[in-house]
């Protein structure tokens, strides 16, 4: 392939841009492919500059807070800034580990984390395969864009459907006293309050996780039921044999990914909710980070346990992407 | 019996969702098992919302005879929106809200497009390592503290702009609209190109047409995630004053406290206090159930792109 494609600009007929051949086999001396890489420069540089405001986004907003982070190595103070702020090393993490308050949190998320893990994360497989499973076609897309609406629903109003229709003074409780019988206290229990949560996440999202699902149904070749089904297979042994091992792939993802976030359990949802039941139930990691650094001016140390708790779930991760490996699966990635 | 029917509805509704050959026949019981089943789905999701929305545009007597909710409404009463939408708090919440939605969704889609376009061509000049840092922002968040002091260097404190510029490129919409175009087929940028089409022109006049779904898709992504925007304006908003409507309804509604300014006692007497609750509520609600339905036909094609080159 020649590297004298690159485009005349201003109206004149281009040859063939490079851009659309194949990479390269051979790699050509390094003079020549520095040469070659002035010439992409002088060609890409409109695409740069359409790049430009996006880069620097990521820079700006993503990566530089990174950085950020070396003041969970100090005693930070607003005022005085990174440079001005002394170093107390490791004493922000000397600290999290005698902190009874921050232990609460991280067992309050972890207990949640794994509600989700045993009620959410199989709901939208369970839905799907249901939808899957009905025939007409026009009930399964109306059922489907349904339950799709209330994954663009915010969580303040969420919480405010659940807290109209279960509170004390809800629509259920009017009901059941109104037939006789005795009220429910769900809204504003701690004892009730995680498994609350638990049935939020799955009335807002586990409608909107089932589009993978359902896509993953679509795919599978309509002669691996037919061949199971002649070979004797009854529904269950179709589910098992065919259905499940078609969708493993998928779940073995999503199952990463959710390994990896079980330290966050959606802050605004918990956030919303917290005065109601007290922190002793509803303090989770990133309230906790919130409420010591923002609320409280303790910025060092929330930043430590922001920056450990980024780690931790880093490290799950790669530890679970490992463990898919072995397993045989492609993970997240290879 | 049960043979006939199941034979009848093949024959009339089945025409085009037929049943595969070696599939058995379903026997009626799992129909009506199936059917009961999808309607308390249904109802699951859409009752809150029938209530609510009563709630809001019944009159005050009934609303106080039903004991605060209303199912069905008897005679319809628009007080409580016009309460709200007297030009108080809600009303400039409300304004607030849209701008930032209208604002926001505008640069977010700009600077993606612009990305994305760049990240689709084939060896582009520094392509790779900049698709690994559009990538690695999946693996980690940057944490809240760290965020908030750049947002704080920035000088965005209180500013309406910490509402936008710290979430304009969301990775998730950048690989889907990424995805989209580097599937539009090569000839057509080739053929352009052979034309004297620039990168600007063939980026209008080729790519964006053709791409008008997944762009729509991105787009009410990023629009909902403006319109929902709460904990945003919670950690940079210290001022009252410019709180959007998320934050105002979580005042009004979940706290149950009145916001200085929002409603006269005089005007509160009109319908009773559930009645505007409620018609706060279904004043966030709107826009996104009147855009919903335009866009959600296309949502399969979005997500799937972006989950299967992410």
């Amino acid at each position: 392939m020649s590297l004298t494609g690159q485009r005349t600009r201003a109206g004149g007929p281009a040859q063939t841009a490079d851009h659309t051949q194949p990479g390269r086999r051979t790699r050509p001396p390094r003079p020549a492919r520095r040469a070659d890489r002035r010439k992409r420069f002088r060609r890409d540089r409109l695409l740069l500059v359409l790049l430009a405001p996006g880069v620097a986004y990521l820079l700006a907003f993503q990566y530089l807070p990174l950085a950020g982070n070396v003041i969970a190595f100090q005693d930070f103070v607003p005022f005085l800034g990174i440079e001005e702020s002394a170093w107390v090393g490791l004493e922000n993490f000397r600290r999290l580990f005698s902190d009874p308050a921050i232990w609460q949190a991280v067992w309050n998320t972890i207990q949640i984390s794994v509600l989700q893990l045993v009620f959410y994360f199989p709901a939208p497989i369970a839905l799907a395969i249901f939808l899957h499973s009905v025939q007409f076609s026009w009930v399964r897309t109306f059922v489907q864009s349904v339950v799709y609406l209330p994954h663009f629903i915010s969580w303040v109003i969420v919480v405010a459907l659940f807290q109209q229709m279960l509170g004390a003074t809800g629509l259920l409780n009017n009901w059941l006293g109104d037939a006789g019988l005795s009220t429910v206290d769900i809204i504003g229990n701690p004892d009730a309050f995680k498994p609350l949560v638990v049935a939020q996440v799955i009335w807002k999202d586990c409608g909107w996780a089932t589009i993978i699902f359902l896509a993953a149904l679509h795919r599978v070749d309509d002669q691996l039921y037919e061949a199971s089904a002649i070979d004797g297979a009854g529904w269950w042994g179709r589910l098992w044999h065919v259905t499940l091992p078609s969708m493993r792939p998928i779940i073995v993802l999503l199952f990463i990914l959710k390994l990896g976030d079980i330290l966050s359990v959606g802050f605004e949802q918990i956030f919303l909710q917290r005065s109601a039941v007290g922190p002793e139930a509803a303090e989770v990691i990133d309230t906790f980070v919130y409420y010591a650094g923002v609320v409280g001016g303790d910025w060092g140390y929330a930043a430590a346990v922001g920056l450990l708790k980024g780690v931790v779930a880093a490290v799950l991760v790669f530890a679970a992407n490992r463990v898919a490996h072995r397993l045989g699966e492609d993970g997240l990635y290879r | 019996m049960s043979n006939h029917l199941t034979r009848a509805l093949n024959s009339t509704v089945l025409k085009k969702d037929q049943r595969p050959a070696w599939m058995p026949p379903t026997s009626p019981l799992v129909v009506a098992l199936k059917a009961v089943s999808l309607v308390i789905i249904l109802l699951l999701v859409l009752f809150p919302f029938l209530v609510v929305v009563s709630t809001s545009l019944a009159d005050k007597d009934e609303v106080i005879d039903a004991g605060g909710w209303v199912v069905w409404p008897g005679d319809l009463s628009f007080e409580a929106y016009s309460t709200i939408l007297a030009g108080g708090v809600v009303t400039r919440a409300t304004l607030i809200s849209i701008g930032v939605t209208v604002i926001g969704t505008a640069i977010s889609l700009v600077v993606t497009i612009g990305m994305a376009y760049a990240l689709a061509r084939p060896r582009l000049y520094a392509g790779k390592p900049i698709v690994i840092l559009v990538l690695l922002t999946f693996l980690f968040s940057p944490g809240m503290i760290p965020t908030y002091l750049v947002v704080q260097a920035f000088g965005l404190i209180d500013s309406l702009a910490a509402l936008i510029v710290p979430v304009t490129v969301n990775a998730f919409n950048l690989i889907v609209l990424r995805a989209f175009f580097q599937g539009i087929p090569d000839e057509l940028y080739e053929s352009a190109r052979l034309d004297g089409a620039g990168d600007l022109r063939i980026l209008r006049q080729i790519v964006l047409p053709l791409s008008k779904a997944a762009i729509a898709v991105v787009g009410l992504f990023y629009a909902v995630s403006y319109w929902n925007s709460f904990f945003g304006a919670i950690l940079y908003l210290n001022d009252s004053s410019k709180w959007p409507l998320q934050v105002v309804l979580r005042q009004y509604v979940l706290e149950a406290s009145p916001i200085a300014g929002s409603i006269s006692s005089a005007e509160a007497m009109v319908s009773s206090p559930n009645s505007i609750q409620m018609a706060v509520l279904v004043l966030a609600l709107i826009p996104i159930l009147c855009v919903y339905p335009f866009v959600q036909r296309h949502f399969t094609k979005g997500v799937l792109t972006g989950a299967v080159k992410g």
